[in-house]
């Protein structure tokens, strides 16, 4: 394969992650309004299309249409440039995600992976770790009280639950022996999942995933009641959406991350026995990883409808003195099955 | 190559110390009276390590691929290091519960720095030598900090922090030009780098980077600035336990890496910077001294002059003059452990009876400790047939055998005009009236450490030649 | 050109122009933000080298952690003493310029007359190899084990150390 084929192909992958990504976190959204709707026992948006299907569009529209507000006491290039880290994170973190098994198009063997690294868990732990820039400077830069309180909790929260998020992940890596996902889906064949084989870990790291997304019931950052909107109370119309929008990119991302690490990826459990053609074979696990993703998305919303918000305090004492413990726990337990498994 | 349990073995006391240090903290989460348990329990442990290092001494091993090595020198280093703690917990004892300081943790971080001390004593690499040094001088800051009440410590605690990072700064510097210029952080490699001669110039500089970070750890004189402060700063038993076993540990690492670079013909760039680092030092501490009427500030820049002297002997650049610093350092670190617990025992809750003046009269009101400080001073000073005496006599001597006349000299005048302020106590407690009795807390735990330091004082003068010959027997 | 010299003039101008953007920025939440630019810079210079595993550990602990905290301390304290120190004790400037010159020098003299010495495989292969996180684990887990253990004690006494300094309260 030449350079220029690989090129072509990396953007043709590329310009398919980001429309997807794109489409389903507006459809993400409604998905939201409609399933809140249903656990409230309300209708949800039926007005813009059919079974308001056409929402997520108006949303944008008006989105669109606002007036760009940038606050007098604000320091206006960082005020600018938040929004943009932060969606810059949401957006790079799926480069190492495989979406799939390697596929043979026209005789080329391509990976469904934009970038199959080596350490690609550590560069998704890398760039979380970045995510919370975008966060606290907007939260400083707004110039307002709100948004810097909204941005302080944010970032000890995010650090906070980062430590218990690398701890669950160490103990898959344990297992796989490698820091590359393929390697990490690999690992779980059959029912092997990570998921059912340290189930502790799979608890941390969904608990840390929902803190590091800043969702209900972790969503002390933009706690209305206390803090107006949080960190993006000073925004308004596309930057007000770019944030919007990296949130629930990262809720997908996390989605991905959790399937990925614990619930086996792309694989189908003993698909090999049924007798498929290749082609069904990668069709079916294709869809597999996103019907999981599509699946843990739906518990993110479900748990946010149905749990109330903690008190600052709780969510500190839960990171520090529960999760963390748990997820040390949880490495000791896997590092005695792999010694005596070996 | 994966480590065998032979390896750990080999260097047992540290291993010993690590696993006391996790004992205490478990026995401080669950047992209920840890308070009174874990004092005891550091000296007992203090107390096995130094009986295991002699006992263990003639077995010289290199551990761990020549990271570490084991036996010989660096378990008499254990042995200053352990037993001095041991002597350190019993004039803590009542000290801590008098100024009502955080008591288990305070015992778990002597232990700490006493591993850190351990693994720069037992070091043969840049990298060892590092992670020893950080352990050591992350537990001094805290515990020259510990107690929080006390607005001088807290000054200590962020003062000592401050400068000795930046003296850190500059060893990790040096250690980057060392590491750079010959590709390796071993000893032996880096001493054979320097016989080739391949990248002189960067082992030059990265060594002398080296040196200077670690002159602000023994407290030589251009990076002195600290010691005063936080000597007087720091509660007195930690000023007690820094000035000596810690500086011990840093002279440990300076003899193990210089030595061998002395025998390296054509490559005398050391021993000029060395003494005149040795000379200033020398003179400024004892100068300086005698302007002092607090008593700790006093025994601070005592110990800067006691550097200087410990700096001739490395200066020289032969055997005789290491095993010399190093009976010296045995010597220093119990004279200087029963002064300061002497002041510790007198010492008030608040920071009071620690000028010089309070001191006046001290021999009517209690005798015996005033003969025992008497004794201190008089070592401290340099008199025969005290320990300090033949420390100083060793250094000296081998000085004027490296042809080093000039800075033996000038340890002589130091040396006598450092015997005005020791005997200036002297005479305060015993010719002058006391204008006001004193308040002391009395302590048998102080008292008995104290008498045994005493006793290593004398005991370590009178035989002064068995211990040298055993020093320089594991040294050549 | 190949393309490794074209991203290394890249990563090296980058951070360069940040390293001299951070120290003339008034506003210290600017600096800490081009420190953090610097510091993606320089691990973009550490995947160079192939240092994988230091590239990323250097963006996870530095930039991610460790600046966090900077901010935080910008952030809450608002620190505007820095700008006085330098009015009332001019010298400290001159002091500083000082020290930037010696070091630039050494740096310098360091490009032309240090001699590489031959430790790097000639293999690219096993050049690659060096830096990746199953080598260096493997590196740390057992030739280099004790410095690791002792490296876990140093960090467990400096959190000791911010317990019994910070605690408000002992019983």
């Amino acid at each position: 394969m030449d350079l220029w084929t690989i090129i072509i192909i990396s953007i043709i992958k590329i310009l398919f992650v980001v429309t997807i990504t794109l489409l389903t976190v507006s459809y993400l959204v409604y998905f939201e309004r409609k399933i809140s709707a249903w656990v409230q026992d309300r209708i949800g948006p039926n007005r813009v299309g059919w079974y308001g299907l056409l929402q997520p569009f108006a949303d944008v529209f008006k989105l669109f249409l606002k007036e760009d507000i940038v606050p007098d006491a604000s320091i206006k290039s960082i005020h600018t440039l938040a929004p943009i880290i932060t969606l810059f994170v949401a957006f790079s973190t799926y480069a190492v995600l495989p979406w799939g098994p390697p596929v043979n198009i026209f005789g080329y063997e391509i990976p469904l992976v934009l970038a199959d690294v080596n350490s690609g868990i550590l560069i998704v732990l890398a760039l979380t770790s970045l995510g919370v820039y975008g966060i606290t400077f907007s939260g400083w830069a707004s110039g307002s009280k709100y948004s810097l309180l909204g941005g302080v909790r944010s970032s000890a929260q995010m650090i906070s639950y980062e430590i218990s998020m690398g701890f669950s992940v160490a103990g898959v890596l344990l297992i796989s022996e490698s820091l590359r996902p393929a390697a990490i889906i690999e690992s779980q064949s059959g029912w092997m999942w990570n998921a059912f084989i340290q189930p502790i870990g799979f608890i941390t790291f969904l608990v840390s995933a929902f803190a590091e997304t800043n969702r209900l019931p972790f969503d002390l950052p933009e706690a209305e009641p206390e803090l107006v909107g949080g960190y993006h109370t000073e925004y308004s119309s596309m930057k007000f959406a770019a944030f919007f929008l990296a949130e629930y990119a990262n809720m997908i991302i996390s989605s991905g991350l959790i399937v990925t690490l614990y619930l086996g990826g792309w694989q189908v459990p003993y698909i090999e026995t049924f007798g498929l053609s290749s082609g069904w074979v990668t069709m079916m696990q294709i869809g597999a990883f996103f019907f999981k993703v599509g699946a843990v998305l739906f518990f993110f919303i479900w748990v946010r409808w149905s749990i109330p918000r903690f008190k600052y305090n709780q969510l500190m004492n839960l990171g520090w003195k529960v999760m963390f413990p748990l997820a040390l726990v949880n490495l000791v337990w896997v590092a005695i099955l792999v010694m005596l498994l070996n | 190559m994966i480590p065998s349990l032979q390896d750990l073995f080999n260097i047992l006391p540290p291993v010993i110390i690590g696993a006391g240090i996790l004992i205490a903290l478990t026995l401080e989460m669950f047992v209920k009276p840890a308070k009174k348990i874990i004092p005891h329990f550091a000296f007992l442990v203090f107390l096995f390590t130094a009986y295991y290092s002699l006992m263990t001494m003639d077995k010289e091993t290199y551990s761990l691929n020549t990271l570490m090595s084991g036996g010989g020198l660096t378990n008499i280093l254990y042995f200053i290091f352990t037993f001095g703690s041991a002597i350190v917990v019993l004039i803590s004892y009542d000290f801590i519960r008098k100024k009502d300081i955080v008591s288990s943790e305070y015992y778990i971080l002597l232990m700490s720095a006493v591993l850190g001390m351990m693994i720069m004593a037992s070091a043969k690499d840049f990298l060892m030598v590092f992670l020893g040094l950080e352990q050591m001088s992350v537990c001094f800051y805290i515990l020259a900090g510990i107690n929080r009440r006390n607005l001088l410590s807290n000054e200590a605690s962020l003062k000592y922090f401050l400068l000795g990072a930046f003296a850190t700064g500059f060893i990790v510097y040096g250690i980057a030009f060392i590491y750079g210029a010959s590709g390796s952080l071993s000893y032996l490699v880096i001493t054979n780098a320097i016989v080739t001669g391949q990248n002189i110039t960067f082992l030059t500089i990265g060594l002398l980077l080296f040196i200077i970070g670690f002159s602000f750890k023994i407290a030589a004189f251009p990076f002195h600035m600290w010691v005063p402060d936080v000597y007087q700063g720091a509660p007195t038993t930690v000023s007690a336990f820094m000035s000596t076993t810690g500086k011990t540990a840093a002279f440990a690492v300076l003899i193990a890496l210089l030595l061998p670079l002395f025998t390296v013909g054509n490559y005398q760039i050391f021993g000029p910077v060395l003494s005149l680092l040795a000379a200033l030092s020398m003179i400024y501490g004892s100068i300086v001294a005698i302007a002092q009427k607090d008593i700790k500030r006093m025994l601070a820049y005592s110990s800067i002059a006691h550097a200087g002297y410990m700096l001739i002997g490395i200066a020289a650049g032969i055997p005789a003059g290491s095993a010399g610093v190093i009976y010296y350092l045995l010597a220093y670190t119990f004279m200087n452990i029963g002064a300061f617990g002497i002041v510790a025992y007198l010492e008030g809750v608040e920071e009071t009876n620690l000028h010089i003046e309070d001191y006046a009269g001290l021999a009517n009101q209690k005798p015996v400790l005033a003969a025992l400080l008497s004794l201190f001073m008089f070592a401290l000073a340099g008199i025969p047939p005290l320990a300090g005496f033949f420390g100083k006599y060793y250094v000296f001597v081998a000085a004027i055998k490296a042809g080093l006349v000039w800075l033996a000299l000038v340890g002589i005048v130091s040396s006598a005009i450092s015997v005005y302020f020791y005997l200036r106590l002297v005479v305060y407690m015993y010719f002058r009236e006391n204008s006001k009795t004193i308040t002391v807390f009395d302590s048998s735990y102080s008292m008995l450490g104290i008498i045994i330091a005493a006793l290593l004082v004398i005991i370590v003068g009178v035989f002064p030649n068995t211990v040298v010959e055993l020093i320089t027997h594991f040294i050549s | 050109m190949t393309l490794e010299i074209i991203l290394f003039i890249l990563f090296a101008l980058i951070g360069a122009a940040s390293g001299v953007l951070m120290i003339t920025r008034k506003n210290p939440v600017m600096s800490a933000l081009f420190l953090i630019l610097n510091f993606a810079a320089l691990a973009g210079v550490y995947l160079l080298l192939n240092a994988q595993f230091i590239a990323v550990v250097q963006i996870i602990v530095y930039a991610g952690a460790i600046m966090v905290l900077f901010l935080f301390v910008i952030m809450l304290l608002r620190p505007d003493a820095e700008i006085s120190i330098l009015r009332t004790n001019p010298l400290l400037k001159y002091v500083a310029i000082g020290v930037g010159v010696l070091v630039f020098a050494q740096l310098i003299y360091l490009i032309f007359f240090f001699k590489p010495l031959n430790i790097t495989p000639s293999d690219v292969a096993e050049r690659i190899q060096i830096g990746t996180v199953e080598n260096i684990g493997t590196e740390i887990y057992t030739k280099y084990i004790i410095p690791v253990q002792v490296a876990g004690f140093l960090l467990l006494s400096a959190t000791i150390g911010a317990l019994v300094l910070a605690k408000k309260k002992f019983e």
